[in-house]
């Protein structure tokens, strides 16, 4: 307390405010938009009947609703948000590549290349089965991106932002190719990963939350680990090192975080695009560099995002639905380019 | 005065604080540091030294390995006597600071925060910020004269300025011993004087050990105690400015001819090149 006052002038440092308001106005659209997600559907359902649904004492119906479809459908949608926000504003930070998003790792097309071979060779076909191979499929293909891009990376430090970028559109490209020709030959595989790969929240009871949220929790832990670094390596890999941080370790640890929290929304709901993408370019406009704040405002972000696309989608061809992948890449893209057209990206 | 971390202990001792036996560095398959029998070199306590030479020489590298950012072939840095590789890296951090050749910062990061992250090696993960680290970044901005741009974001500052904000930052990790590559480059003249009267300030008053890459002689030869003149990946030769900025050296090392005279300004070697228009001109004369 004393000291700052007692030095001479011009020794006072206004740190940067901390966003902890933004953290907080975040936290407040989750909610609402949780809210929205559990009241709106093919039944419009008041607060009060969601309110009564939550402690089962309304009419047996709008508890059915609310306790079996809607609340495991919005948690879904915040866990695979969340988790997507984060691995998105840690890609970014990694190869500090504002274009850069979690299927740059070769995710998606690991998990949707498993996913075809588990049904089509070894005739898997529920969802709990399916959602394993699919993040199996995310993790070998992180796992492979990563080894390539350390080949061609620098000797001490593994990859560098750019062999991870060659390295994850390659293994992408190659798996994408092989699962295009599996399917083909399988109508039963075709429909499923036809499915899949639009990327969708219904069809899923509250097991699948249950089934990634032990690694989504466990990549948000190793996230939160790595933010620290994070702020380093993002003044280069020389001052990083020149700090005496481990580059390498770091890398290691951001990709494990990555695998662990894109994989298992990937494998879980398809492809999801543009929240990895768009969600740490918003909260970075609130929260500025520092990581410690993005990653978690990132976070909240995406979750919002996927809950408010989540509802756009049983909103517009009533009484059908759209998927949510479609309708964020349908929002996603021109929100975009209207982002990349007003404000010049944040170099990173 | 304090017990800050950004003061050193102040000796003049002959003590030699980094040092390099039989260095062999390179790239790939390309050797381009230390080509015959490794490259020996001390660099002793509270000394300034500058390490010179033509474009490719290996001084960037040479730098780059003293610093423990490229891993050597063959032999090995000392830091006080300890082989720098085996030390655990934040522990290296906390003795010498480097600062490369064009350091990058996130847009949007303002000054105080970038010079903050100059404490990082003196942070745990249990222990991220303590006031102690308020007290030295404050400290750094206002030996740089930076401390009015603390809430500005790097990039609305002009080139002097940031290299002043590095600098701050290098200062706020509390290293005895400081690396410099190349730190007047794209700098106009009044602010690579700027920068380097800084360091000449961190040496005097701090008793900072530097080491830099220079590519400016004349400004080395003032601000040096000691040249360090390299070709292809040796030492040339190495002493007082006096010593090694001679028109001898210019034609072996630089392949230059020039004609050293006394700088009126400082009393050390000035080096005027002589270019081809120079020489047809003074050929019929002579």
């Amino acid at each position: 307390m004393t000291t700052l006052a007692d030095r001479s002038a011009g020794t006072r440092v206004p740190r940067t405010r901390r966003p902890t308001l933004v953290v907080g106005i975040a936290l407040v659209a989750l909610v609402v938009a949780a809210v929205l997600s559990i009241m709106v559907g093919a039944a419009l359902l008041s607060p009060a009947q969601v309110w009564a649904g939550l402690t089962g004492t309304g009419v047996d119906q709008s508890v059915a609703i609310v306790q079996d479809l809607r609340v495991p459908r919005t948690l879904l949608g915040a866990l695979v948000g969340i988790a997507l926000g984060v691995a998105g504003a840690l890609m970014q930070g990694h190869t500090r590549n504002p274009l850069a998003d979690p299927g740059l790792l070769g995710v998606s097309a690991g998990a949707g290349f498993l996913l075809v071979v588990a049904i089509q060779f070894l005739g898997i076909t529920g969802l709990y089965g399916t959602v394993w191979f699919g993040f199996a499929g995310a993790a070998l293909a992180s796992v492979l991106v990563f080894a390539l891009a350390s080949l061609g990376g620098s000797r001490a430090g593994g990859p560098t932002p750019v062999t991870l970028a060659l390295a994850g559109v390659a293994v992408s490209e190659l798996l994408i190719a092989v699962t295009s020709a599996l399917v083909l030959r399988d109508t039963a595989s075709l429909d499923a990963y036809r499915f899949w790969s639009a990327g969708a929240l219904d069809d899923k009871d509250s097991a699948a939350s249950l089934q990634i949220a032990p690694f989504i929790l466990a990549g948000l832990v190793l996230a939160a680990a790595n933010a620290p670094g994070l702020n380093v390596l993002a003044l280069g890999e020389d001052t990083a090192r020149g700090l005496g941080h481990h580059v390498g370790r770091a890398r290691a640890l951001g990709i494990a975080a990555i695998t662990l929290l894109a994989g298992s929304a990937v494998a879980v709901a398809g492809p999801i695009s543009f929240v990895g993408l768009v969600a740490p370019h918003i909260a970075r406009f609130f929260t500025g560099p520092d990581h410690r704040w993005l990653l978690p405002v990132a976070g909240l972000g995406g979750a919002t995002l996927v809950l408010v696309a989540d509802v756009v989608g049983r909103l517009v061809v009533r009484p059908g639905e759209l998927q949510v992948g479609i309708v964020l890449a349908v929002v996603g893209a021109p929100f975009f380019i209207a982002l990349v057209r007003r404000r010049k990206l944040a170099r990173l | 005065m304090s017990t800050d971390l950004t003061t050193p202990a102040v000796g003049r001792t002959t003590r030699t604080r980094l040092r390099t036996e039989g260095l062999q560095v390179g790239y790939d398959d390309r050797l381009v540091v230390g080509a015959d029998g490794g490259l020996d070199l001390d660099v002793v306590e509270g000394t300034v030294t500058a390490v010179i030479g033509p474009n490719g020489c290996g001084k960037s590298t040479l730098l780059r390995a003293m610093a423990r950012l490229l891993a050597p072939r063959h032999g090995h840095v000392l830091l006080d006597g300890e082989r720098i590789d085996r030390m655990p890296s934040k522990q290296v951090a906390t003795v010498l600071g480097v600062l490369p050749q064009d350091p990058v910062a996130p847009e949007g990061l303002v000054v105080a925060d970038l010079v903050a992250r100059g404490r990082h090696p003196h942070q745990r993960w249990f222990r991220q910020w303590s006031p102690d680290d308020e007290v030295v970044v404050a400290e750094a901005l206002a030996w740089t004269g930076t401390s009015e741009f603390a809430d500005r974001p790097l990039e609305t500052l002009s080139g002097g300025q940031r290299q002043r904000v590095w600098i701050s930052m290098a200062l706020a990790q509390g290293t005895d011993v400081l690396l410099l590559d190349e730190p007047t480059t794209f700098l106009d003249l009044a602010h690579q004087v700027d920068v380097l009267d800084l360091v000449e300030r961190l040496h005097r008053e701090r008793g900072r050990t530097v080491v830099m890459v220079l590519h400016d002689l004349n400004l080395a030869a003032r601000y040096a105690d000691r040249l360090v003149a390299m070709r292809d990946g040796r030492i040339a030769c190495s002493g007082a400015p006096a010593d090694v900025l001679t028109e001898e050296t210019m034609r072996e090392v630089f392949g230059l001819e020039a004609k050293v005279v006394t700088d009126p300004v400082s009393g050390t070697p000035l080096v005027l090149p002589i270019g081809r228009r120079h020489r047809e001109r003074d050929d019929p004369d002579s």
